[in-house]
């Protein structure tokens, strides 16, 4: 599945012992994916490879990161993953939704691709149907965070220091009984598959997500990778965040293009 | 989601995440719904046919792959028209191969007789020079047969030395630039190269954000 790119280090860019993955779920308003453009496009992360999948609509463009004449020819596709060695960061960029049925072989080949690249452990970010919250959830922070039991116990005493808040169970059988309680993500694409499937493979895996709508979404993506910065370090984290970040090239008219002048 | 009326609806997600859908395949799969899902993926599977000059069909096997030094595909019923205005004439060409396949949208049959309305995916070989193919793909192509008919048309070929040309067509208003679409002097021509490609190029480079989906882009 993980096709390495042709470069002069050889296989040493694509061994990733140890280090963190960084990946999205396809998820309501597409923020999971907003935010790791962020990161790929601030960090100025270098592309290692892609996934050769038949799990995903195909699409192509030109390189989303351009910040010049010459560095915008590079072809882009729609699973690519980048590296940054310095940080221990690997980073899977999804870039087209999931063609019917696909998705979980693609989350089996993709889980056993984690294990066998070593990867110490996988963070997920995604959102989930802001409808969907229950009176307690429309209070507070909009943001929530799950780990594996592995993961728990490297990390779980950090997250409590974070004051960062677990998302809520709920009832598997609402209004019959209340006593069974599962995770229930809904928009959230692929998200609880790969934390289920981790849990009982021992992957130690994190789930970052915010509650969203559809609409403008890039907010949520700040939120979001803030909320992700605030435990990883990524970036220095100043007092005016939102402007550390670097916008990538390819979020230009998100909304349209310009309006024709015959109109006014 | 509520709406102005006070109802409640399901909000569709531009993600592409129907809930609906995976809550549906959550539930354990019985014997007969995998029998019913093996139909339906042997219904949509898609076939290649090689023919001989002779006449004869000859299944394309594994051990003798093409030897191919250009190919140009055109997808589409523009890009399928130009090969056949400007391009494609029987005295220097012949049809080689032709791809059946069935989705919602359309059938092909293995008839290498077709009409330009028609739907058809059909391969052709210069007579000149044999390792020259085309391949006129006027069909759509669904999602999921993309890459089965990526796997099954390539795994023919010779890779080695292989150049392959891809026309297609898209909607002037789908593309993306800082001024409306009415005043772009359509038609025109924009580009994707591999860094493989060392020859020139007709035309400017697709700009960001624009991208190529579906068998082109595959």
């Amino acid at each position: 599945m993980f096709v390495p790119c042709d470069r002069g280090g050889g296989s040493a860019s694509s061994d990733f012992k140890g280090f963190t993955l960084l990946m999205p779920a396809v998820s309501v308003g597409n923020v999971g994916q907003l935010a790791v453009d962020l990161v790929i496009s601030t960090l100025n992360m270098t592309k290692v490879g892609y996934f050769y999948t038949d799990c995903l609509v195909p699409m192509v463009g030109n390189n989303p990161y351009a910040t010049a004449e010459e560095n915008s020819t590079e072809l882009s596709i729609n699973a690519e993953v980048y590296s940054l060695p310095s940080k221990k960061l690997v980073v899977l960029q999804i870039r087209s939704p999931f063609i019917k049925n696909k998705y979980r072989p693609f989350c089996q080949t993709l889980l056993s691709w984690v294990k066998s690249s070593k990867c110490a452990r996988v963070v997920l970010l995604s959102s989930s149907h802001a409808y969907q919250r229950d009176d307690e959830q429309l209070l507070g922070t909009p943001l929530r965070y799950l780990l594996t039991p592995d993961l728990e116990k490297a990390a779980g005493g950090l997250m409590q220091e974070l004051n960062w808040k677990e998302m809520e169970k709920v009832a598997a059988y609402p209004g019959i009984n209340d006593t069974e309680k599962v995770i229930h993500i809904p928009g959230g694409g692929i998200t609880k598959l790969l934390f289920t499937e981790s849990c009982s493979k021992g992957i130690q895996m994190a789930v970052l997500l915010k509650f969203c709508s559809e609409g403008d979404n890039i907010p949520d993506a700040f939120a979001l990778v803030n909320y992700l910065n605030e435990w990883l370090q990524l970036i220095k984290s100043e007092v005016n965040t939102s402007s550390q970040w670097k916008i990538p090239s390819s979020w230009r008219l998100l909304f349209g293009n310009g309006l024709p002048p015959a109109l006014f | 989601m509520a709406t102005f009326f006070g109802e409640v609806v399901v909000a569709p997600s531009r993600a592409g995440v129907d809930d609906e859908e995976w809550a549906e395949e959550a539930r354990e799969e019985t014997p007969e719904d995998r029998e019913i899902r093996r139909e339906l993926e042997k219904k949509r599977e898609i076939d290649v046919l090689w023919t001989l000059k002779s006449g004869a069909s000859l299944e394309s096997s594994a051990d003798q792959p093409f030897v191919c030094s250009k190919f140009v595909v055109a997808i589409g019923h523009n890009a399928a028209a130009f090969l056949s205005s400007f391009i494609l004439d029987s005295v220097c060409w012949e049809v080689v191969g032709v791809v059946k396949l069935w989705n919602e949208w359309c059938r092909t049959s293995n008839t290498t007789n077709v009409l330009p309305t028609d739907s058809f995916c059909l391969f052709y070989r210069l007579i000149s020079d044999p390792t020259v193919l085309l391949c006129q793909c006027s069909c759509y192509v669904a999602e999921d047969q993309q890459f089965q008919w990526l796997e099954k048309v390539f795994g023919c070929m010779q890779k080695e030395g292989l150049q392959v040309t891809i026309l297609s067509t898209c909607p002037v208003a789908d593309y993306k630039t800082q001024e409306s679409t009415l005043t772009l002097p359509a038609p025109f021509l924009k580009a994707l190269k591999t860094k493989e490609f060392k020859e020139q190029i007709c035309c400017p480079l697709l700009e960001q954000p624009n991208i190529v989906r579906d068998l082109p882009a595959a």
